[in-house]
């Protein structure tokens, strides 16, 4: 056994020192692993950082109630008596106008960005009375709140800062219709400082809305109020809603695109990989093939196969993880805390978040390394050892 | 240490050999019922054209590749029922091979590429590097020991590759054209040593050569034609 171990020790050995007389193939091997390791850890750090950010807290004492089957607002539709049934239900709390419940709905519209002067979605939502008292941390840091019934605007603190045209004072046409920013909100959680507020009201007519909504923000009386409330809405007849916490609500709709990148993420990965993975068995192939006579040779002396096929194996994985390493070291100093631009997915234009390259998103890289290693130096080992000795010492 | 155990003294006894090659649909019949006793202390030359079944037959001896039929045995033991991975533990223990072309490892220095069969045996790294300082100077080389192979001249590698196939002390030594790839006087070195070896050491050797200058210094000469063993070239 220690025979054996230190067979393996010593061809191994051999074998890493026969790479500098075909550096160009190593390198290029090495280069290809630390390329797929780069990319998959760099487009993952995003969906990494992204998870970072929508994980802050929406309130645990504001639920949010689309129709039944419905992903997101977007695809949600409410009527108004569907929004009167949900604001009378058990569980919200109230103050002298009643209960905190907004019903809302929202439009895309373009806008210029400041950066690139380019048109980019920004969420335009309509929104009842009771929206900013619904949301805890809603403030309106210039100008002042909209009127009801008006053609008045606020604007998101981080959509007035993206956008041209979104300072308090200035005017807007939008399709038939002018508008005028009045002021300039913060909070409301997530994406909420990315969008336009307006009376809900006024929106419907503008964009031929009718009397629809597409949810219901409600504040409750407590988080553990929550059950009561969901409870007498899922079991009312008449209603056919889905009822979720904003904090639920936000954890899914950045899954929708985490999970996006992610998989797109390891979708390209897997096809950088099978092109290292290309180059890995090329480089261990023409090893194996310029070595022939010699691992016959060692073979002939009696050195035993196993040992000459984890040797090639070993080679490989060597440079596989030095690839590996140099690759996350590469992806590491490049992306993490990378602040990342604007991405456009429907109403989240405007998040900002930071790459994370995270140590398990490292570890991950490195195991994809590893695999490729062990891969690429598989095949090529066991064709070393197929080939009869006898044939094998023949060749040139 | 390893004494013949077959009754009439033959360190080496093929019994009925033959080998047969296929290459695509084609056989090709290398050696039929081929006989061949060896005695310890023998060096024997082994002859024959170009294409003959010379390499085959010592790949054979040497437990490299497998008859079609028949049976090779080397001191008493039936080589040809060993698997490969005995096959090739008996290898390291029995037979030094040195080869036309040296077959050295270029990576590594004269002395351990002289080493490398000792890591196959129990000894230490400080009797291991003993023995390859002894098989060196045997060779007449103790005073390039750490040179690399291609800082060496043919003759001198092929001095290495001798001391490689000494060192561990083999009971069979195989020399496939030890000096096919060597100018007259370096050849002539080789076939010296060899012969020392041989005479004053009590290597058993079997060399193929097609060199009639390097068959005269064995103590017996064969000759392969068709597949079978004469004692005399044929015309
Ligand atoms: N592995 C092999 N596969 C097929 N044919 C082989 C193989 N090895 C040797 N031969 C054939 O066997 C014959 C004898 O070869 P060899 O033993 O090398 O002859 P020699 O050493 O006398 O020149 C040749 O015709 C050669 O082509």
């Amino acid at each position: 056994m220690l025979n054996w171990f230190s067979q393996v020790v010593s061809v191994t050995l051999f074998n890493l020192r026969t790479i500098p007389e075909r550096k160009g193939a190593a390198i290029a091997a090495g280069v290809g692993i630390a390329g797929v390791v780069t990319v998959f850890v760099g487009v993952l750090s995003i969906a990494a950082g992204f998870r970072a950010a929508m994980s802050v807290p929406g309130a645990d004492d504001v639920a949010i109630v689309l129709r039944s089957g419905a992903d997101a607002e977007m695809t949600s539709g409410l009527s108004r008596e569907e929004t009167r049934l949900i604001a009378d239900a058990p569980g919200l709390a109230r103050n002298a106008d009643g209960p905190l419940a907004s019903a809302e709905l929202f439009v895309i519209i373009n806008l210029p960005k400041r950066s690139t002067g380019t048109d980019a979605n920004v969420p335009f939502r309509g929104v009842e009375q009771a929206a900013s008292s619904v949301r805890d941390d809603f403030k309106i840091i210039e100008g002042r709140m909209f009127e009801s019934g008006r053609n008045e605007v606020i604007a998101g603190a981080g959509a007035a800062r993206a956008f041209a045209g979104l300072e308090v004072g200035s005017k807007l046409r939008l399709g038939q219709n002018d508008w005028e920013i009045v002021g300039i909100f913060t909070g409301g959680g997530g994406s909420a400082e990315s969008e336009m507020w307006t009376d809900a009201a006024v929106l419907q007519p503008a964009y031929q809305r009718g009397d629809s909504f597409q949810s219901v923000y409600a504040k409750l009386s407590s988080p553990a109020a929550f059950q009561e409330f969901k409870d007498s809405l899922t079991t009312n007849p008449r209603l056919k809603v889905k009822v979720l916490s904003q904090a639920e609500y936000l954890a899914d709709q950045s899954s929708m695109l985490t999970a996006f990148i992610q998989n797109f993420g390891v979708f390209i990965a897997v096809m950088m990989a099978l092109g290292a993975l290309f180059g890995a068995l090329n480089t261990m192939y023409s090893a194996v093939a310029a070595r022939t006579r010699e691992i016959a040779t060692l073979r002939a002396l009696g050195f035993g196969a196993g040992p000459v096929v984890l040797s090639v194996m070993f080679e490989s994985l060597a440079l596989a993880l030095l690839g590996g390493v140099v690759g996350a070291a590469a992806a590491y100093f490049a992306f993490d805390g990378y602040q990342a631009a604007t991405i456009n997915w429907q109403s989240f234009s405007q998040i900002a978040f930071a790459f994370a390259v995270t140590p398990q998103l490292l570890g991950s890289a490195i195991i994809w390394a590893v695999v490729i290693g062990l891969i690429g130096g598989l095949f090529p080992a066991i064709r070393a050892v197929r080939v009869p000795i006898a044939a094998a010492l023949r060749e040139l | 240490m390893n004494e013949p155990t077959q009754a009439d003294g033959a360190l080496v006894d093929l019994d009925g050999i033959e080998k047969i090659f296929h290459r695509g649909s084609e056989d090709i019949h290398v050696l039929s019922d081929l006989h061949l006793k060896v005695p310890k202390g023998e060096f024997l030359a082994l002859m024959g054209p170009s294409g003959s079944g010379k390499s085959t037959l010592l790949n054979l001896i040497g437990g490299l590749d497998r008859p079609t039929k028949g049976t090779v045995s080397i001191a008493g033991e039936h080589v040809s029922e060993l698997s490969d991975r005995q096959l090739a533990a008996w290898r390291a223990r029995h037979i030094g091979f040195v080869f036309q072309l040296y077959n050295l490892l270029p990576v590594l220095t004269a002395e351990r590429n002289v080493e490398l069969p000792l890591l196959l045996t129990h000894l230490s790294k400080a009797e291991r590097r003993q023995h390859a300082a002894t098989a060196l100077a045997v060779v007449g080389l103790a005073h390039r020991t750490k040179h690399y192979p291609r800082q060496l001249s043919g003759g001198e590698q092929q001095r290495v590759g001798i001391a490689r196939a000494i060192a561990t002390d083999p009971t069979l030594l195989l020399c496939d054209e030890p000096t096919g790839d060597l100018d007259r006087k370096s050849g002539d070195e080789i076939l010296d040593l060899l012969q020392a070896l041989n005479r004053e050491h009590g290597k058993t050797i079997i060399m193929v050569t097609h060199d009639p200058h390097a068959s005269a210094r064995a103590s017996r000469t064969v000759y392969l034609n068709k597949g079978q063993l004469s004692n005399e070239p044929v015309k």
